[in-house]
């Protein structure tokens, strides 16, 4: 039997979600411990900031400057959606009311969705994108490295494995910042331009009172590598002091949902 | 598992009851994505336990995303049923996170003979730094006048080089 067979013939985790073949991305972990509320809360938003920002990163294949970019983006959208496919898990585990992550990802409505705005945002130009990336793997970065020493160990596990992947999209993002940020004049204004778009979601990163200075001081070091500044942008708006955490999201939320889940919404439960 | 087909078993003769043992078949599946490797090579092959009864399997993932989990699951399951292991487990194990450091003295040498540019050794944490890191030498001629075409290939765990001495381009695993 070929490992080819094994995949379409032996396996019964026939759900149109993975496709076929594909297993609990906890299986044989070791989740025998629950995890409590604050924990559960916390892989929900993380593997949500994840998984929509694994969306928008997708949206560049076909669209990518170059070939070799657009498999770069193509890796770090699969390592998001590897990530997001275990914290859902873990999240879903902890709700413990027979949910799994694939009803958290397709079967939830935008208000319940907790990811940050940041990675909801409208595909841009290429600048634009670098911007984002910059911006959100820094700020995960240092979430991640914090979350090494969380007390579930599942959620420290994914941590440690996140970092070295997080490590390598914020060296990405920031070679680029500093190639178009450093280069041309016409690519100097759009490498701003970028920034001033991203600039005005970076507060709302922070709200949960993480520490900001390692986030500030890495950006510091790139952009004036990049000959760029820091944007002096008012933060975007929130409605009644609430944003991406709270569930409530911009107008570009609803029409990604809208594509991500049509398939799951038109055929529930179908397999493939 | 395919309960019904498993042999009688000694506690001496493992679950298989064969003298081969779970950990030398499993050992020598080879990893979907760099087939020139086995996975013990890989170093992903954490761990192989044989009570006499059920054999558990302990593998870990390169990369969160790693595509391969379950081709590499299916293939270590055929594997040992085809030798006569009937009751199999595999678990994956997260903690510790896998890194290039547990690659093989054999793998590397097996890597560099496919072209592909081994990984040099996993600096922890990674330092933030935006200048060039230690260039990385051609498996091919050896020279290290090479160029980074981009930090991602066509696996997760490959970066896309090409050396300005020979021309050829190449494959590097990336430390981590």
């Amino acid at each position: 039997m070929t490992a080819y067979d094994a995949i379409v013939e032996l396996n019964d985790h026939t759900h149109w979600a993975f496709g076929t073949g594909f297993d609990d991305p906890l299986a044989g972990i070791d989740t025998s411990v629950l995890p409590g509320t604050d924990t559960a809360e916390q892989c929900l938003a993380l593997g949500d900031d994840a998984l929509i920002m694994s969306h928008r990163l997708a949206e560049w294949c076909t669209n990518a400057p170059e070939l070799e970019d657009e498999v770069a983006l193509a890796n770090l959208a699969l390592d998001l959606l590897g990530q997001a496919r275990l914290l859902l898990s873990r999240a879903a585990q902890a709700r413990a009311n027979g949910e799994t992550e694939d009803a958290l990802a397709y079967l939830r409505a935008e208000h319940e969705f907790r990811n940050v705005r940041l990675v909801e945002l409208p595909r841009g130009d290429f600048a634009h994108e670098m911007a984002r990336l910059l911006v959100f793997s820094t700020w995960r970065l240092a979430l991640f490295e914090r979350l090494v020493d969380a007390p579930d160990p599942v959620l420290s596990a994914i941590a440690a494995k996140g970092v070295k992947e997080l490590t390598y999209h914020q060296e990405y993002a920031a070679a680029w910042t500093v190639r178009l940020g450093d280069g041309t004049d016409f690519s100097h204004h759009r490498m701003a331009a970028a920034l001033d778009a991203v600039w005005p979601y970076v507060d709302e990163l922070f709200d949960s009172g993480e520490i900001r200075d390692g986030f500030d001081a890495a950006i510091r070091q790139v952009l004036e590598a990049a000959t760029l500044a820091v944007p002096h942008v008012p933060g975007a708006a929130r409605v009644a002091g609430k944003a991406g955490r709270d569930g409530v999201h911009t107008e570009a939320m609803g029409y990604l949902l809208a594509e991500m889940q049509s398939v799951a919404r038109a055929h529930p439960g179908a397999a493939w | 598992m395919v309960s019904e087909h498993r042999r009688a078993a000694g506690p001496s003769s493992g679950a298989s009851g064969s003298t081969v043992s779970a950990r030398e078949v499993a050992a020598t599946v080879l990893d979907p994505e760099l087939p020139v490797l086995t996975i013990a090579e890989l170093g992903i092959l954490r761990d192989v336990h044989d009570d006499g009864q059920r054999v558990t399997v302990d593998i870990t993932p390169t990369y969160s995303g790693c595509p391969a989990m379950s081709a590499i699951r299916a293939d270590i399951t055929a594997r040992l049923h085809d030798v006569g292991f009937a009751d199999v487990h595999v678990r994956t194990v997260l903690h510790p996170p896998w890194t290039t450091d547990w690659i093989t003295a054999d793998g590397r040498r097996k890597l560099e003979e496919a072209g592909i540019a081994p990984p040099g050794p996993a600096v922890r944490p990674v330092p933030f730094t935006l200048s060039r890191r230690s260039p990385v030498p051609c498996p091919r001629c050896g020279s290290t006048d090479t160029l980074k075409v981009s930090r991602f290939g066509p696996t997760p765990c490959t970066a896309l080089y090409k050396c300005t001495a020979c021309a050829e381009p190449f494959e590097h695993v990336k430390a981590i």
